[in-house]
């Protein structure tokens, strides 16, 4: 197919949707939730970020397109891109400000057109004004088409890195040293001198970086086999050498976000073997993840008369064998029957299970064994010799432990017999039962595997929140998980902790955005099925499936034209 | 003979029976316990057929979209369930604002077909959207890619809501002409409940006349039959399956006009569990089958109303009616098990 040149009205109809979609953010409450949070102090807010960065991104893409076949109108392209998109918030806030819009739109208020508009008055004036701005940013952005590809990469990057590493200051200053910190940070934002040395060194190494990875994946390529197991022992030892101090560098509450995503690691190993390696997806994991959390709850509490009359009370060490027993046992039970049917309807059948479980907990029938709607406190925390571990920094290690037990387990069975199995039932059911597959018992596998992690991440949850309320275990759970896999990379181990770290430790750092985290996975879930289906840290298997038909590269001479080159 | 049996009936089947047949035993005795009991008046009875019905008529036209999208494109469109949250909200704001102006009380009527025009439209063009922006890219794609691209949607859409309009529950305006009940002998019969049969009928007659005997229709039930053949006839495929969203967006924000009528209320959570009832009922009737998706509402409706003071309280079981939503699933895994095809299953469900 021959592509059709770039024109004008190409670049407005870009723009419409980029306006509709700062519309859009600005009505769901974004950009005033955002506007409190400081990038640069006192300079550039979130919010502010937020819109021109949509700007930005539409007037690149445009400017892009324009580039491909129509060099001499990039700029204009880029100017009117970023204009249009512009011109939608300004009719927005000129509208609220004349019409009063909050009977049905809860956000549009008067304080969102302050925040919309530059200047202080709200009147045409400022809307042309911001229009202008879009414009501005718009030829800036097309402007940066002319660079040169790699340059304009690092320059991109590096603003992107500046974002980051203002939007993350929690984190940093935590971590930094003090001087650094006096030096970078005010009280909300970076501070401006820091937010310009910081972009001028993330380009410079962005660029470094770039020009110098080639020549170290040779390097590393020539070392011999042995050499190279070698460097990839020490680099583990350096990775687990600075895990066992991490509680200690991140302090109270950056560990405590650091177990809430390593709960979730934990999870999300469990269903990569169910989605990622067998191909079920299973909407309602969520269920084994309660279970886990109830027994280990139902064991260990001092409550529950009816229960401590039948079981004694058990301590955490005594009770986690039960909890994976029985997650294991239900992921079974709860398998046999669900396994007959496939695919998408074993999607809802299972998404059913879990909210019959969630059903089961809630009501007043099981009360006096599961604790009803007010849940179960006086859970067991785990006791290590005379320590029992209470405070996040040092649940951080039961955890880790856990991670890494589950890292192992799904290592080991993905290349076992019992992983190859699982692939091919996710290639294609019918042949991998005529080729001798047991299916129903290598799915049970699965599921029964994955229930037990999951009832190992619920176990240690429900242990480190030391009470539980049926709330915790919704739908949701399950989505969020399914959502982490699917950004990290369906079948990938390390997709799985990039995945948990940006999809759970991104809403936990950022208070604000917390609240359209849903709002958000919704866009990120479908803008991955539809942009990058295999992740971010892709499977290489699963990478060259999705991408077989696109025009193949042979390995070896891609290699060897780098190698041709860097002599040079 | 051991070995005989083993190979005809693999375990697994026969834990499946097991479970079902001690489901069944259950329900009968518990339905022996509460009617030998009296504990219910005919009357009381009569009341929970007519509620299930009613509300039975709403899943009945939800299920529709799901079971016409599914009949298309083979994929179950997770995020219906929302479509028919935005109809919805879309009826609560026509009648806020119909109240606020006082025609509600005056013109009953002709609001409520004002609120079924602005829910109708909305919803229609929530579910022509998702289908454009989401859905259409991944027409070839895998089969698990549409499934978890409609639920980005779903929660994509009902976020946005939240975030639109707030996370409190909106309660509906009083329509006075639509409140109270008719005195028929002994049974009280909820106008509510008589205005969703009406619509539901009307509906589901405009539906059936428009795919058997118009010209889109016939796209419709070409494109569902084969779309490579269907294309090579002239049917524009794209715009049929986009005509399909668009008819299940209309059914779907009827039905939220209906929800608001009958429980007065819109949130931005309410479409997951009636849309995860909705395809139950789907399933239930034969997945693909428009009859079959109103027979299955319908009877969907009935069991859940009835079935928490018939079986669960014989059982025993303390404050049945909270495992009202339970019911509904264990039907839907019953089903899904023993009977993938639905009461009208002559098409065979491809995938199940």
């Amino acid at each position: 197919m021959t592509q059709r040149p770039f024109r004008l009205i190409d670049a407005i109809r870009w723009g419409v949707y980029g306006g509709i979609a700062v519309v859009l953010i600005a009505l769901i409450g974004m950009v005033q939730a955002f506007s409190n949070k400081g990038i640069v102090a006192d300079r550039v807010t979130m919010s502010q970020v937020l819109v021109f960065g949509l700007i930005a991104a539409v007037a690149l893409m445009t400017s892009g397109r324009a580039a491909a076949t129509k060099p001499r109108l990039i700029i204009p392209a880029g100017i009117l891109a970023g204009g249009t998109v512009a011109l939608f918030p300004a009719l927005l806030a000129l509208l609220i400000t004349q019409v009063n819009l909050r009977s049905v739109l809860l956000n549009a208020s008067p304080e969102l057109a302050d925040l919309l508009l530059p200047g202080n008055a709200n009147d045409l004036v400022s809307a042309l004004q911001l229009v202008a701005l879009g414009g501005a940013f718009g030829f800036a952005v097309g402007a940066l088409t002319r660079v040169p590809a790699r340059v304009r990469r690092s320059l991109v990057s590096a603003g992107v890195g500046v974002i980051l590493i203002g939007l993350l200051q929690a984190v940093f200053v935590v971590i930094i040293p003090d001087s650094w910190r006096q030096f970078l940070y005010k009280a909300n934002g970076l501070s401006t001198n820091g937010a310009i040395a910081l972009f001028i060194v993330l380009t410079v190494l962005d660029y470094a970086w770039l020009r110098g990875r080639p020549l170290t994946q040779q390097q590393i390529g020539r070392l011999s086999a042995g050499r190279r197991r070698v460097l990839r022992m020490v680099v583990t030892l350096i990775m687990l050498g600075i895990l066992a101090v991490l509680p200690q560098l991140l302090g109270p509450f950056l560990s405590e976000v650091a177990d809430i995503i390593g709960i979730y690691i934990i999870m999300g190993m469990g269903l990569n073997i169910v989605v990622g390696f067998a191909g079920l997806l299973d909407l309602g994991y969520v269920a084994f993840f309660a279970i886990g959390a109830y027994t280990m709850a139902v064991l260990t509490t001092p409550e529950l008369p009816v229960v401590r009359n039948v079981i004694p009370q058990l301590n955490f060490w005594e009770a986690l064998p039960f909890a994976l027993l029985i997650s294991f046992v239900s992921g079974v039970l709860l398998g046999i029957p669900v396994l007959k049917t496939r695919g998408d309807y074993l999607a809802i059948i299972t998404l059913g299970f879990g909210e019959i479980i969630r059903l089961l907990v809630l009501s007043d029938a099981f009360k006096p064994i599961l604790g009803g709607a007010q849940g179960i406190t006086g859970v067991a925390r785990p006791r290590v010799g005379d320590i029992t571990v209470v405070n996040p920094q040092q649940f951080f290690y039961p955890i880790l432990a856990g991670i890494l037990i589950a890292w192992f387990i799904t290592a080991r069975l993905k290349i076992s017999r019992l992983g190859r199995a699982w692939m091919a039932i996710r290639e294609d059911e019918d042949v991998a039962a005529a080729m001798g597959i047991n299916l129903v018992g290598y799915k049970l596998m699965a599921f029964a595997t994955g229930a037990t992690l999951a009832g190992l991440g619920g176990a240690l949850f429900g242990s480190k929140l030391g009470s539980m309320v049926p709330a915790s275990f919704n739908v949701l759970v399950s989505i969020n998980v399914l959502a982490l896999l699917i950004v990290g990379g369906m079948g990938s181990l390390p997709g799985v902790i990039v995945g948990a770290a940006a999809l759970i430790g991104l809403p936990e750092l950022l208070r604000e955005f917390s609240e359209f985290r849903w709002w958000v996975y919704g866009i990120v879930l479908v803008a991955m099925m539809i942009f990058k289906p295999e992740g971010l840290w892709p499977e290489a298997t699963r990478l060259r499936e999705l991408h077989e038909f696109e025009t193949p590269v042979p390995v070896e001479t891609a290699e060897e034209t780098e190698t041709a080159a860097v002599p040079a | 003979m051991l070995a005989r049996l083993r190979r005809e009936f693999d375990i697994t089947d026969v834990i499946l029976y097991l479970i079902g047949v001690i489901l069944m035993v259950s329900i009968a005795y518990g339905s022996y316990v509460t009617i030998t009991s009296g504990k219910y008046t005919s009357a009381q009875w009569t009341n929970f057929v007519l509620f299930g019905l009613a509300q039975g008529g709403i899943y009945a036209l939800i299920a529709l979209g799901y079971t016409m999208v599914y009949g298309i494109l083979g994929m179950i469109n997770f995020a219906h369930g929302d479509f028919f949250m935005m109809g919805g909200f879309a009826a609560f704001f026509v009648a806020a604002a119909l109240a606020q102006a006082g025609f509600l009380e005056t013109n009953p009527f002709l609001s409520v077909a004002l609120m079924m025009l602005g829910a109708m439209i909305v919803a229609a063009t929530v579910a022509v959207l998702a289908e454009r922006i989401a859905y259409r890219p991944l027409r070839r794609a895998p089969r698990l890619v549409p499934l978890i691209t409609a639920i980005g949607v779903s929660y994509f859409l009902q976020y946005t809501a939240r975030g639109l309009f707030g996370s409190g529950v909106k309660a509906f305006p009083n329509i006075p002409a639509f409140t109270g009940a008719w005195q028929v002998g002994t049974i009280a019969v909820q106008k509510s409940q008589v205005a969703v049969f009406v619509v539901t009928t009307i509906l589901l007659v405009f539906l059936y006349f428009l795919i058997q005997r118009t010209k889109i229709g016939r796209a419709i039930r070409s494109v569902a039959e084969d779309k490579d053949a269907a294309a090579l006839m002239g049917v524009d495929v794209d715009r049929t399956i986009a005509i399909t969203f668009l008819i299940g967006g209309t059914m779907a924000g009827a039905a939220g006009v209906m929800y608001g009528i009958v429980f007065r209320q819109a949130s931005f959570i309410m479409g997951f569990i009636p849309g995860l009832k909705a395809f139950t009922s789907a399933v239930l009737g034969g997945i693909g089958n428009i009859t079959g998706a109103v027979l299955g509402g319908l009877t969907l409706g009935v069991v859940e109303s009835i079935g928490p003071s018939l079986f669960l309280d014989g059982l025993g079981i303390p404050s049945p009616h909270q495992l009202k939503d339970g019911i509904a699933f264990t039907v839907l895994v019953l089903i899904l098990i023993f009977r993938p095809t639905g009461i009208l299953g002559e098409r065979l469900a491809k995938r199940a």
